[in-house]
């Protein structure tokens, strides 16, 4: 079984400035007591939101429709909670363009099949000041050709090779990928001490 | 002869199931750890693709983070967390998961019940549905906090789908100054490495001064790796790991035992082995050390200044005036002496026996001061029995502090326990992050134990080694 193919994300793009955004600053903890992820969307950001009154990128009606959100270093640091994700995605962002993004974020991003990739610093700050200038350009995330693109021009954008990999093979479900070692998982198990309890003498 | 090599590498080694086409590896888990806010939509992910739960044995459950610390009778008064409460039980039931509720006696912190009933092993594998998994690396696991997709990997395959992370060698040498914790050790090295110097690293923990910490001491400094970055940290075994776990209730015993400490003691890591970096730190510039701002790298010595403008990078400088206005502080202002309005000592990082020891050595010289609103939280069931067999709670009480029950409690504010308004609070728990606490414009200076309990009695933040 096969997920989408994800070669590239093409749409109106948003910018939310500033580094080390955590996790609990996309999705704050009480929004995460639920049994499923339906409804996050409203709540990306929520309490940013209604601090700026109004003044914040989710809420400027330039950005509306924008698929694709620019961010700065350090992206969803913080709690592993996928809800964070789970959040952006359902208010419409189906790829990050950014300077650098936390581990397990990142990680959470490639499980849903949205593409996180990277800019130089330069670059980076060149594309937020395109889209805050024009927010109608038309923004393009290229796994194929590991680039975004603007108005501006063509940018070289960092991606890992196995992530990029995973998401044009449509191969992101890792649990598919994890399957296919069949009963090599539990040959492994075996060979480990401890999940007999070092009852055995061993090899 | 065969090359010296670390306990991360022997680990990943022994754990790699295969290669996989996109280059990253499929780890087996030996344990994975589930509470209540990450695994329900794992459980209705893997019925949805038709599987089962490959090692139902590999898997435990507590209930950690929305349980309430004051009343926990069932139903809960939050009928979301009751919602989520039965659908725990509801999957552990049908899978046949062992549940660590409030009626088994063992329910606590996810990360302070794995390590006490001797489910963190050695140079096993370990994952979480939660970023302080990096915790259980004191025993010299591997730890990984992961997100629900993940959680829903783990329960199918009992695998993950890693990418071998660098490996970073932190090395802190000499000794700690008295009233200096494992907590202000982790906070320097957050403050001295940055909140992202440690992405795409595992850290492996070193040194005299590791060495000589105790499991309780060296759970609290690998808890916070995930703060710095790095998704794994953890301190090699030796015989203080082998002391602590031995007749723990999920230890071998017997011969069994001996065959378990011969296999530990070979997946250590060997003298000489080779790491990608290293860095030192020297125990003794280690200070007390206080968060001041919005992440737990933005922190000072309790006698020191904040930073001045002038000493921050430019590129710095707009986060450094953003935490600066949410706090209410003053660039080159002292912290010490900063008014508070709540204290709260608990949490996976600081929430054990031996930090409510610390604690209760400084609240039993004195009085909570008036106006400060108090929470001592129990990591667990069973730290709270021994804490009320050792009178602490008793210490705690005829201080003016607020005794309770056992739960994540005020770190991420999931259940009642939560700051009002603009309280500035004073909190052993791992993050400042804006809002954490629960209230949008709630302010977190984080610390040892001790340090809160000083603030406590003080009414403001106060150097612990005043009192000890």
């Amino acid at each position: 079984m096969t997920e989408k193919i994800i070669e590239r994300v093409a749409g109106r793009a948003c910018v939310v400035r500033g580094s080390d955004i955590d996790t609990d600053r996309i999705i704050p903890a009480r929004f995460l007591r639920c049994v499923t992820f339906d409804g996050l969307g409203e709540h990306a950001f929520e309490d940013d939101r209604e601090q700026a009154k109004g003044d914040h990128p989710l809420d400027d009606e330039r950005f509306e429709g924008a698929c694709i959100l620019i961010v700065g270093e350090n992206f969803g640091c913080g709690s592993s909670r996928e809800h964070a994700p789970q959040s952006l995605m359902r208010f419409g962002y189906h790829a990050f363009v950014g300077a650098s993004f936390a581990e397990i974020f990142a990680g959470n991003c490639t499980a849903l099949g949205l593409p996180c990739v990277t800019l130089a610093e330069a670059d980076l700050s060149a594309l937020m000041d395109s889209v805050e200038m024009d927010p109608e350009q038309e923004v393009v995330v290229d796994l194929a050709s590991r680039t975004v693109r603007h108005r501006g021009g063509s940018l070289p954008a960092g991606v890992r090779d196995g992530t990029r990999k995973a998401l044009l093979e449509g191969s992101w479900n890792a649990t598919n990928v994890l399957l296919e070692a069949g009963q090599e998982i539990e040959a492994r198990a075996r060979d480990l001490p401890y999940t007999e309890g070092f009852r055995s003498q061993g090899p | 002869m065969t090359s010296p090599r670390s306990l991360f590498d022997k680990v990943w080694e022994a754990h790699a199931v295969r290669e996989l086409p996109d280059g990253q590896t499929q780890l087996f888990i030996g344990l994975h750890l589930i509470h209540e806010v990450t695994s329900p939509q794992a459980f209705a992910m893997i019925e949805e693709m038709g599987l089962p739960v490959r090692f139902p044995g590999r898997t435990f459950a507590t209930v950690d983070h929305i349980i309430p610390t004051d009343s926990q009778l069932r139903p809960l008064a939050d009928s979301l967390a009751e919602e989520m409460m039965v659908a725990l039980e509801t999957n552990c039931r049908k899978h046949g998961i062992p549940l660590f509720d409030t009626a088994s006696g063992h329910q606590g912190i996810v990360h302070v019940i794995g390590p006490e009933l001797g489910l963190t092993q050695p140079a096993t594998t370990v994952a979480c549905g939660d970023s302080h998994t990096s915790t259980h690396g004191a025993f010299g696991a591997i730890a990984f906090g992961i997100g629900t997709s993940q959680v829903r990997d783990v329960l199918a395959t009992q695998c993950l789908a890693m990418a071998k992370p660098r490996l970073r060698r932190i090395e802190v040498t000499g000794k700690l100054g008295g009233g200096v914790y494992a907590k202000d050790v982790i906070l320097h090295v957050i403050r001295q490495l940055g909140v992202k110097g440690g992405v795409g690293h595992a850290y492996e923990y070193a040194g005299p001064v590791i060495e000589a910490m105790t499991i309780e001491e060296r759970l609290t400094v690998c808890n916070m790796s995930i703060e710095g970055g790095a998704r794994v940290g953890y301190v090699s075994p030796d015989e203080t790991t082998f002391d602590y776990l031995k007749g723990r209730t999920y230890s071998p015993e017997g011969a069994a035992w001996t065959r378990a400490v011969d296999w530990w003691r070979s997946m250590a890591t060997d003298p000489g082995a080779p790491f990608d970096d290293r860095v030192e730190f020297a125990g003794a510039d280690i200070p007390p050390t206080v968060t001041w701002g919005i992440n737990p790298g933005q922190a000072t010595g309790v006698d020191e200044p904040l930073p001045a403008l002038s000493s921050v990078p430019d590129d710095e400088r707009p986060g450094f005036t953003e935490a600066l206005t949410f706090m209410g502080f003053q660039a080159g202002q002292p912290i010490a002496g900063t008014p508070i309005d709540v204290a709260f000592i608990g949490s996976c990082t600081n929430g054990r026996i031996s930090d409510l020891r610390e604690a209760a050595r400084v609240a039993k010289t004195g009085q909570v001061a008036p106006g400060v609103r108090t929470l001592v939280v129990p990591g667990s069931q069973e730290v709270a029995r021994q804490a009320e067999a050792e009178g602490l709670d008793q210490v705690f009480k005829a201080a003016g502090f607020d005794w309770r029950e056992p739960g994540c409690s005020m770190c991420l504010a999931m259940n009642p326990d939560k700051l009002v308004g603009r309280e500035m609070c004073a909190s052993s728990s791992n993050r400042n992050f804006k809002g954490r606490q629960g209230s949008p414009t709630g302010r977190t200076l984080l610390m040892s134990p001790a340090m809160v309990a000083a603030a406590a009695l003080r009414g403001e933040v106060t150097d612990v080694r005043e009192i000890l």
